[in-house]
């Protein structure tokens, strides 16, 4: 493990992050908007209740099947794959894996990376590690390459830079991109984006991908995206680098159309993306196009300790389709950068915890209502409620020997585990409820007016005078 | 919607479950319901030990503590009668966790798994197994509605209170924006990351007067709660003297207005 990732706690200054968030008017409404624009693409796409459900429970079946077989499949995937002319390494931590793309570049003297969207590169900071070694990475998604001009992290797994105004993005493009006038024009900004991207596809020495679904019997890695710099960073540069976390792999080329089917439509309200690229290989002999060489890098990260567990294995099904955020209350009321995680959100909040451990994510398990909105539209049924449920109880869990969660126990404290006991010595006992109920109706007067942070903005919570079981005797 | 179980058939007797924040913090809301039962010609049967169905310690994430509550609840509903319970919230715990809380211990789990198959949540019990409508007596008036999250999505069972008010003459149900979202209570949620359900109760207040009903109405207390305190809170930040936007459960609607000479 490095020193990076032990001293990494997005838990600790969360509670901080989202009262700034919410204090924040311009911010609120700004994702209130966006979300809202987001869940009626959703919901357009989806009218037909019963198409939408079959739909679901096919794609979880699919993700689950494939769960089930995993370890033989990742196997089969290897041998397809390296049968296609593209070599495939194996990576246990972010370290390894920026080992291992670093010494790809190293081997190629490579100067520049472009990089198509991949959410597992921000997972393993391969930006930084780019920078460490003298490489530049450049981000070519339009909304990865607004959030790398400012310096900042995506606030969005499908929407990296959602938070951003034109504004703000106007203002960014005129002071770090050389030669550009101030302009807040959304087609003159995409134009200017476009322009310098361009060029630095054409002189890359390494283009950079993820990978949305990888096939295991034809040795397949498919691609979704929209702006056609998917397929421009997977095949103009000479090397083209794919990486992806192991729970992507599916057996049958058959199982993708439903799961695109279902990415596409959960995430943008797209009916299919503007491209779908299938990589199958390098460039052949007599081919005029296509990378020299493709690689792999398939990521453990945490994900071998979700698999172990039964119900938390359901975490690998997710197809990284963001609806989960767009629907989440309190997402919505904060934006991705509170979470201080890469993926933010539902998803990032039962997910972060195999990536990251306990110690530093216990506290956001608990920023959720559990008002199920995640698990309700999400295209492959995680039962997110219930494995925040499980997270939050495993985080309070008495401390382990030999821990199947990294940092279960962590946020163990005697005050909270004292208070839960008291509370169930009163409830599970009919008399000593009956005792303390009757003398908080009875002696309600002195009820606290301060009642921590309930009070900050309600009033204080006071025990009617007569209980139910008080007036139901007086009736009878 | 209900299907399993005794739906379809009436029943001549039920239990009531009223929970720990109905018997402690809305009685009333509770005694209407109860009465609103026994209109209907329904023995209605309240364990007196009963206290609470232990969900504030499952979902905080102490399940063994949670478990020790339920237990003593499993034990208080022997008869194979309804379980009739005036909260979506609680009602979803006993319908669905409890099998899965008791999944190590096999004795308990056939008692949970066939409680189970008995619980309601009160509004849908009123419409799908009584087949209740109700005979509104009072004037005119514009009600809104906020459905608890469990009530929505774990139980199924949010139409029906709309189905109940409007099947009432004098009500019209005004509809706020984004109504299906939450209000942010979530148990121990509003404690342990106030400003964020602060932020959520705020909207959702806010969206709920801007439909300019004159009450919001609710079948699960723990929503009402937390929207009326913070309701209570801000009338008292803004000088107002009486409540700007009064709430009440759902029980206690049905029942004023379906009784002779009713008001609103
Ligand atoms: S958890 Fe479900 S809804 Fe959320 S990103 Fe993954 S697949 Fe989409």
């Amino acid at each position: 493990m490095s020193e990076h990732t032990m001293q990494f706690m997005p838990g600790a200054g969360f509670r901080a992050r989202a009262r700034a968030a919410v204090d924040n008017p311009a911010l609120r409404r700004s994702f209130r908007a966006a979300m809202d624009f987001l869940i009626a693409k959703r919901s357009a796409q989806f009218d037909d209740p019963l198409e939408l459900e079959t739909l679901r429970t096919l794609g979880e079946q699919i993700r689950q099947y494939n769960l089930g077989k995993l370890p033989e499949l990742l196997e089969q995937l290897e041998a397809r794959l390296t049968g296609n002319g593209i070599q495939v390494h194996w990576a246990e931590t972010p370290d390894e894996a920026n080992a291992i793309i670093l010494g790809i570049c190293k081997a190629h003297s490579a100067k520049l990376m472009v990089k198509g969207k991949s959410m597992v590169s921000e997972e393993i900071e391969l930006n930084h590690a780019c920078a460490a070694a003298g490489i530049e990475a450049m981000e070519s998604d339009m909304g990865e390459y607004i959030v790398q001009l400012a310096g900042e992290k995506p606030s969005h797994i499908i929407m990296p830079a959602i938070h951003k105004t034109k504004e703000e993005i106007a203002h960014l493009f005129h002071d770090k991109v050389d030669g550009v006038a101030y302009t807040d024009n959304v087609d003159e900004l995409i134009q200017i984006g476009r322009r310098v991207l361009r060029e630095k596809f054409l002189v890359a020495d390494i283009g950079l991908s993820g990978v949305n679904f990888a096939v295991a019997e034809t040795g397949t890695l498919c691609l979704v995206e929209n702006e056609g710099n998917g397929r421009l960073s997977t095949t103009a540069p000479p090397v083209h680098i794919a990486i992806t976390g192991i729970e992507k792999v599916v057996e049958k080329l058959a199982h993708v159309p439903p799961l695109l089917s279902l990415l596409t439509r959960s995430a943008t309200g797209q009916n299919i993306s503007t491209y779908f690229n299938m990589i199958s290989g390098a460039r052949r002999p007599g081919e005029k196009d296509g990378p020299h060489e493709v690689h792999l890098v398939l990521l453990d990260n945490g994900r071998t300790q979700a698999y172990a567990d039964e119900q938390l294995r359901t975490t690998l099904q997710c197809i990284r389709c963001g609806a989960c955020m767009n629907h989440c209350p309190v997402y919505t009321r904060i934006g991705g950068h509170a979470y201080g995680t890469t993926y933010p959100g539902p998803i990032g909040k039962i997910v972060s915890p195999h990536l990251l451990g306990l110690e530093a994510t216990a506290t956001l398990t608990t920023a959720s209502s559990l008002c199920g909105a995640c698990g309700e539209v999400c295209p492959v049924k995680i039962p997110i409620p219930d494995l925040l449920m499980r997270l939050r109880s495993e985080a309070f869990s008495a401390p382990h020997d030999d821990p199947r969660l990294r940092g279960q126990g962590a946020a163990r404290s005697r005050l909270m585990s004292g208070v839960w006991q008291i509370w169930a010595r009163i409830y599970r006992s009919p008399t000593l409820y009956g005792i303390t109920s009757w003398l908080a109706s009875r002696f309600n007067c002195l009820t606290p007016s301060r009642q921590g942070p309930w009070t900050a903005v309600r009033t204080p919570l006071k025990p009617a005078p007569k209980r139910l079981r008080d007036l139901l005797k007086e009736k009878a | 919607m209900q299907t399993q179980g005794v739906a379809g058939k009436r029943p001549a007797d039920i239990y009531f479950f009223a929970t720990c924040v109905v018997d402690q913090f809305f009685p009333g809301a509770g005694l209407d319901a109860i009465t609103l039962l026994e209109r209907e010609g329904i023995r209605v049967h309240f364990p007196v030990a009963q206290t609470c169905c232990g969900q504030p310690a499952y979902t905080s994430g102490f399940p063994d503590q949670a478990r020790a509550v339920a237990a003593h609840q499993l034990t208080l509903f022997p008869e194979n009668w309804p379980l009739v319970v005036p909260s979506g919230s609680c009602a979803g715990m006993i319908k669905h966790h409890y099998p899965r809380l008791f999944a190590d211990d096999p004795q308990r789990r056939a008692q949970a798994e066939a409680l189970s198959l008995r619980v309601y949540e009160f509004t849908d019990f009123l419409v799908n197994v009584l087949g209740y409508a109700a005979q509104d007596q009072g004037a005119e008036c514009t009600v809104v509605l906020h459905t608890s999250c469990s009530a929505r999505r774990e139980m199924g069972v949010h139409l029906s209170s709309r189905q109940l008010l409007d099947g009432m003459k004098g009500v019209t149900v005004a509809m706020q924006d984004h109504e299906s979202e939450c209000c942010g209570f979530g148990g121990t949620f509003s404690l342990k990351q106030p400003e964020i359900s602060a932020a959520m109760v705020a909207d959702k207040l806010e969206s709920l007067k801007a439909t300019g009903a004159e009450r919001v109405l609710s079948a699960d207390c723990g929503c009402l709660m937390n929207i009326l305190g913070h309701a209570a809170w801000k009338d008292a930040q803004d000088g107002q003297t009486s409540a700007t936007l009064p709430g009440e459960h759902i029980a206690s609607f049905l029942l004023r207005r379906t009784e002779q000479g009713a008001a609103k």
